[in-house]
């Protein structure tokens, strides 16, 4: 079974606004440009065509490729852990108030105790290595997949779930079924804001204690002061992120919530 | 003493074995009996009418029925066999199309239905690619009938099945209805408004009324070619029960195609 979603407006607003948001962005770079002409300090800070070069010159070194590769294997390993686990806590706290009473006081502690902390002590129990640092970040990411997940348990449509027990539906009917569908909208923005905090987080972790990636490489350029070779590792790095959540985040969140913007629209009609 | 609910094979032919000695409902430290001392019992082939004024207890009795409300005092036996209901809201899956809200109550075990001809019989042939967002109430309703009767159910469940649609649609599914029990066995239990419609069809009027509600009157609907005796009851019905005189008009609305 297959549905066909309607196109929901806001995906044709994203793409109405596509040349408005191109030149938004050129206006930023100028902007740049202007700034380091006049600051006039290519140390401080390097006009773009300066970083462009820098930027060519760690690519065909193949360093920037193997930190990117390496730091967006840390994302994908630590974004499918904390997506994962914080969904299954997140839809059983959702559906139970009894196991949300529980999860509630290990929320706010997980909410509250500072990334930096996570990431140390991963260091300090673990070792230093890339299971330490990638169960930090996932660690440091679940408790905020828990709470929006739990959102959307909690707004389950308790019709359809009678519905589903008279009709005797399988454990697996009623998730692929009834609870996917309603928990998409809130996993789509789970993930969406998920990713932009994972992988500053993995930076952090890297900075902190790997040999590797794009947060040790940033903090080499540091230690050189090579302001150039800062932003070409990080411009190219956000760049890539951002990519990731305009083709790929995105239209899955705008498709996991065109039947909610359908439905909604249903909800107020009248008898013809 | 909570409800208890048996898959068991009900006494002698008797499909449905329904006994509700109390129900209440509570509202904080207040509770409130809502039903007393019902029994009802029922074999294939039937078609029961449920009538009672608004508020009296029909859909609480559906659902205990059902099984989804297991806080009462009493006992319900349903044979292990399928359960189709109707809600008084269609409840149809917004991320499906009708034609695959029909497919998800269809398991690999049961008799695969003839879908098309289903969706014909409703007079939904048109919408089957359709989402619910894009179907009218009555529309909807029907898609829920279809799905309903898609798992050929021994016992079918409606909840105030004729509520927007219009006379002739509505003439239809009890046709439909009468058919079913006919030709498949099914009981049919509908909760309804209109005691014209529910002598037509139902072979059984069932009157909830009072407070707590009670089963006043549990009358045998005389066979359709004894005019002048189906005239008899419903005049009985309406003499006791002055409630079912005031069809709410608002029920019967008509809806567009």
């Amino acid at each position: 079974m297959s549905g066909q979603q309607p196109i929901a407006p806001a995906a044709r607003r994203a793409g109405r606004n596509a040349p408005v948001r191109l030149l938004s962005l050129l206006a930023l770079i100028l902007v740049w440009w202007l700034v380091a002409w006049f600051a006039a300090s290519p140390q401080l800070l390097p006009a773009p065509n300066r970083v462009f070069w820098m930027l060519l010159r760690l690519v065909r070194s193949g360093d920037l490729p193997f930190d990117i590769a390496v730091t967006l294997a840390r994302v994908a390993a630590a974004f499918v852990i904390a997506m994962s686990l914080g969904s299954v806590i997140g839809y059983f706290a959702g559906r139970s108030a009894r196991l949300d009473a529980v999860i509630d006081p290990w929320l706010t502690v997980g909410l509250n105790l500072p990334v930096l902390v996570v990431i140390v002590l991963a260091y300090i129990w673990i070792g230093l290595n890339d299971v330490a640092a990638v169960i930090a970040v996932a660690l440091a990411k679940t408790p905020t997949v828990v709470v929006t997940i739990r959102e959307g348990g909690r707004a389950f449509d308790a019709q359809l779930d009678e519905m589903a027990f008279v009709y005797r539906l399988n454990w697996w009917r009623r998730l692929r079924w009834i609870a996917l569908p309603q928990l998409a909208p809130y996993v789509a923005a789970a993930g969406r804001g998920g990713l932009s905090i994972t992988w500053k987080i993995v930076l952090i972790v890297e900075l902190l204690g790997r040999p590797n990636g794009v947060g040790f490489a940033l903090n080499l350029q540091f230690q050189n002061f090579n302001v150039a070779g800062i932003l070409a590792y990080g411009l190219c790095f956000a760049g890539i992120m951002l990519t990731l959540e305009a083709f790929v985040l995105q239209p899955w969140e705008r498709r996991a919530n065109a039947w909610r913007a359908n439905d909604g629209r249903n909800k107020g009609k009248r008898l013809a | 003493m909570p409800g208890v609910r048996t898959m068991a094979a009900t006494r002698g032919s008797a499909l449905l074995d329904l006994r509700v000695r109390r129900k209440r409902y509570h509202d904080g430290a207040n509770s409130r009996v809502v039903l007393r001392d019902i029994s009802v019992t029922a074999g294939p082939g039937q078609v029961l009418a449920l009538l009672g004024q608004s508020g009296a207890g029909k859909t609480t009795l559906l659902r205990i029925l059902l099984g989804l409300d297991r806080a009462f005092d009493g006992s319900v036996a349903l044979p292990p066999g399928r359960v189709g209901v109707v809600f008084q809201e269609p409840r149809l899956l917004p991320w499906l199309t009708v034609e695959q809200n029909l497919r998800v109550v269809l398991t690999p075990d049961m008799r695969q239905p003839d879908l098309v001809g289903l969706l014909e019989l409703v007079g939904l042939s048109e919408a089957a690619g359709r989402h619910p967002a894009a179907l009218s109430l009555g529309m909807a309703r029907r898609a829920a009938v279809a799905r309903a009767l898609a798992i050929d159910p021994a016992v079918l469940v409606l909840d105030e099945p004729f509520v927007s649609l219009d006379p002739r649609r509505a003439g239809i599914l009890g046709g439909l209805l009468r058919q079913r029990a006919r030709e498949h066995g099914t009981l049919v239990v509908a909760t309804m408004h209109d005691v014209e419609h529910a002598v037509q069809i139902a072979d059984r009027v069932l009157v909830l009324t009072g407070d707590p509600a009670t089963l006043a009157a549990d009358l045998a609907v005389p066979p359709r070619n004894d005019a002048t005796a189906r005239e008899a009851l419903l005049g009985e019905l309406l003499s006791r029960f002055a409630f079912l005189a005031s069809v709410e008009q608002d029920d019967v609305r008509e809806i567009g195609a």
